[in-house]
């Protein structure tokens, strides 16, 4: 590990100042960044202990929730409001990782983690643009089964990891920062970045800016949400793919639907165009599936993965029909 | 800048690179806490944080200023062991042993949080109360990884001891 200082912010404003001008990283729960700098593909001259700050869930005003971006992953999931009125989010965050892990990370700390490609971890042997941009990537002619289908550039097929964050990007969650102009929010279907020709910036933060929470919104109809991860095995591994999603019926009609899917592009993928072949339609596994084959119709798939478009298929055609019957 | 383990006050270390793992095992000597795979994907360096069970491999020491750490080596009681590793023994739940301390502290953290009502993924429903079945044990239990493959026997001494409490 590279030799760095370690300094404890006492509230937002303080850790903007401790991180300006210098190759500072904020840390939350550490479970990926301290990884990162072990592994010396993280090497910041500065961490800003951001941990301490707000771990608080609050009811919004308008019938949402304001997370604190220092709640830990388990406080989050145990929420009595969040496993009742989002179920998604909470078995989203109960698919990842482990439970230790989940008592020691953070909100913020899930939205801003790595990518597990081991073509990005691995700093003696490999090529990697994300690691050291113009170096070019070894996975997309290595080993690539767990690589990206949808969205992925020449540059990179590295596929986001966190669970969480594709419960969130189909919740419309938003993302509140602070920055040194200021503070500002960002719809959290906005924050992640496709690789294109900087697979380096995995999101559009401008350098410094913290992420001091995350806002739900009220969304009623989420109460009938869920999320199913399949993986190599039954527990703690990454997800080959996953599914989030959300239905709203009227009668046998589909009135409302958001849809996402995780381990398949490099950030949380929210399926826009199954949920517009969806809407207004019956909820038959037709219907489902047609929507699901409208989603993946740009899949590009690499020589090991071609078999997550059909797991992708076939896991949202489950999951919507799992919630068909539970809303109806 | 101290830390208290196993009831003793500690000084933490003056470098910030240092782990927790590395800090309880070559600062204070106690070696029950294992060094796996120094990435958190084992489980071995689990240990107990002001009751929650963490992976020590993955913490920074000087982040747990202040902090409560519950390492295997402070589960006995004097010469009376905690049940749970009594109960390792008796079901069979280690071979090499390796694993043991980072398994036996998952659990009693485990323990705690069912007793909290924290669901896991396998819960059926998420609002209802925490009911130990195998499943949820070897769901809540994936964190540790045991190569030898006393899983099952791990999860009876489990069930016997600190998830009975829990029903209770």
């Amino acid at each position: 590990m590279t030799p760095f200082s370690y300094v404890r912010a006492i509230d937002a404003a303080d850790a903007l100042r401790l991180a300006a001008g210098s190759a500072a990283a904020y840390l939350g729960g550490g479970t990926n960044l301290v990884d990162l700098m072990r592994e010396t593909v993280a090497r910041p001259d500065t961490l800003v202990d951001v941990s301490g700050l707000s771990d608080t869930i609050e009811e919004t005003d308008g019938g949402g929730m304001l997370i604190g971006a220092a709640v830990r992953n388990t406080a989050l999931a145990e929420h009595r409001a969040v496993r009742t009125r989002y179920p998604m989010l909470a078995r989203a965050i109960l698919a990842g990782a482990s439970a230790q892990i989940r008592n020691m990370a953070t909100v913020g700390g899930n939205l801003l983690q790595r990518t597990r490609c081991s073509y990005f971890y691995d700093t003696d042997g490999s090529r990697c643009n994300k690691r050291a941009p113009g170096a070019g990537c070894d996975a997309i002619e290595g080993f690539n089964r767990n690589h990206a289908i949808l969205g992925a550039s020449a540059m990179c097929v590295a596929t986001h990891p966190s669970d969480m964050c594709v419960a969130l990007v189909a919740l419309d969650a938003t993302v509140h920062l602070q920055g040194g102009r200021g503070a500002r929010t960002l719809p959290f279907t906005a924050l992640h970045r496709l690789p294109v020709d900087h697979p380096e910036i995995d999101t559009v933060l401008e350098p410094g800016e913290l992420i001091t929470a995350v806002e739900l919104p009220p969304l009623p109809f989420a109460k009938t949400s869920t999320y199913r991860k399949v993986r190599d095995r039954a527990s703690y591994a990454f997800a080959l793919v996953s599914v989030a999603a959300a239905l709203q019926l009227d009668g046998d009609r589909i009135e409302d639907v958001r849809i996402a899917l995780g381990g398949v592009a490099h950030k949380p993928w929210r399926a826009f165009k199954a949920e517009a072949a969806l809407r207004n339609g019956p909820a038959t596994e037709e219907a489902f599936r047609a929507a699901a084959i409208a989603e993946l119709a740009d899949a590009t798939p690499l020589r090991d993965n071609r078999f997550k478009v059909e797991l992708s298929t076939r896991t949202l055609i489950a999951v919507l029909g799992d919630l068909a019957g539970a809303a109806a | 800048m101290s830390i208290n383990v196993n009831g003793s006050t500690a000084k933490l270390p003056i470098d910030a690179r240092v782990s927790l793992l590395d800090f309880l095992r070559d600062d204070l000597h106690l070696y029950g806490s294992k060094k796996g795979c120094n990435q958190g994907a084992c489980g071995a360096c689990t240990v107990l944080v002001d009751g929650e069970r963490i992976l020590s491999c993955l913490a920074l020491a000087v982040q747990y200023q202040g902090r409560k750490i519950i390492t295997v080596e402070g589960l006995a009681e004097g010469n009376a062991l905690h049940p749970l590793q009594q109960a390792f023994i008796d079901h069979d739940g280690l071979q090499c042993g390796y694993c043991t301390p980072g398994q036996i502290c998952s659990a009693i953290g485990m323990a705690t949080e069912a007793k909290r009502g924290v669901p896991s993924y396998v819960s059926s429903d998420l609002g209802a109360e925490v009911i130990l079945t195998r499943d949820e044990l070897q769901e809540r239990m994936s964190g540790n990884l045991c190569r030898c493959g006393a899983h099952n026997g791990i999860i009876d001494a489990i069930r016997e001891t600190v998830a009975a409490e829990t029903a209770a």
